[in-house]
């Protein structure tokens, strides 16, 4: 039997034409995991638009989006597709600023284990946060850890 | 975009990633080695020449299946990875868990 299609996604894009201001990009997705690539090329899309970003910039993107919206998906909403992420974008000439956001309680980024000691590199799961802290230029979280901001050139 | 199966003629079960492995496929890609497996076969090779990127569900994925392909006496190798989804591999060290190839060429030979 198919599976019931997900909720549509609802994107937002404010732009100025004033110089050195800022763009902003926000989506909201349903917390289903097969959103994850359209909801990550959407916002890319919207990124870039304009520009010519180089290749490794275009990637670190991309595993960006994906690796905190799943984590919402999978730790935040625990899957439930009734519930939301929220994703926004701050662009400026030279930077992109991320925020994903969910309604779960929380975690503590400064409590999970380092994905390449011996004894956990070989486990399947745990390397979600490890990559977004090295590929991006700086990682911010809230108080209550269901908000997180990551920082990377837009060039 | 998805996952094409094909045989090499000499045992060599070669799985081509045609776009993302991540959080929202990578079950697919669990299921088609599982049926090879189901079918006998033993020896896969992964072949990244046409993916895109990977995130960590993805990398947890492979983890996962060459875990199993090895329990059951076989082996699952990776070729093919381009400059930024080998870094992946380093960073988070699993270039030292896979038997990796620059091309799928080259990791058929001697599989």
């Amino acid at each position: 039997m198919d599976q019931p299609s997900a909720a549509p996604l609802r994107l937002c894009v404010r732009r100025t034409t004033e110089p050195g201001a800022t763009t902003s990009v926000s989506l909201q997705l349903p917390a289903d995991v097969r959103c994850v690539e359209e909801a990550v090329e959407l916002m890319v899309r919207h990124c870039f638009a304009g520009g010519s970003p180089s290749r490794r910039t275009s990637f670190r993107l991309r595993v960006l989006l994906t690796e905190a919206i799943s984590n919402s998906i999978l730790f935040g909403a625990r899957g439930d597709p009734a519930r939301r992420v929220r994703v926004q974008a701050a662009l400026t000439e030279e930077h992109i600023r991320l925020e994903v956001t969910d309604d779960g309680p929380g975690f503590d980024p400064d409590n999970v284990p380092d994905p390449t000691l011996p004894d956990k590199v070989v486990r399947s799961i745990g390397r979600g946060l490890f990559l977004i802290k090295n590929l991006a230029d700086r990682v911010e979280f809230n108080d209550q850890g269901n908000t997180i901001w990551m920082t990377l050139p837009r060039s | 975009m998805g996952f094409t199966k094909t045989n090499n003629g000499t045992g060599v079960t070669i799985v081509s990633i045609e776009g993302q492995l991540i959080v929202g496929n990578r079950q697919e890609l669990k299921t088609l080695i599982q049926e090879g497996l189901d079918r006998g076969e033993r020896k896969f090779m992964i072949d990244c020449t046409q993916t895109g990127y990977i995130d960590s569900s993805g990398l947890g994925a492979l983890v996962s299946l060459a875990k199993k392909v090895r329990e059951l006496g076989g082996d699952l190798r990776i070729a093919g990875l381009n400059e930024d989804l080998r870094s992946l591999f380093e960073l988070t060290k699993l270039d030292t868990l896979f038997h990796i190839s620059p091309t799928a060429a080259e990791a058929l030979t001697g599989f």
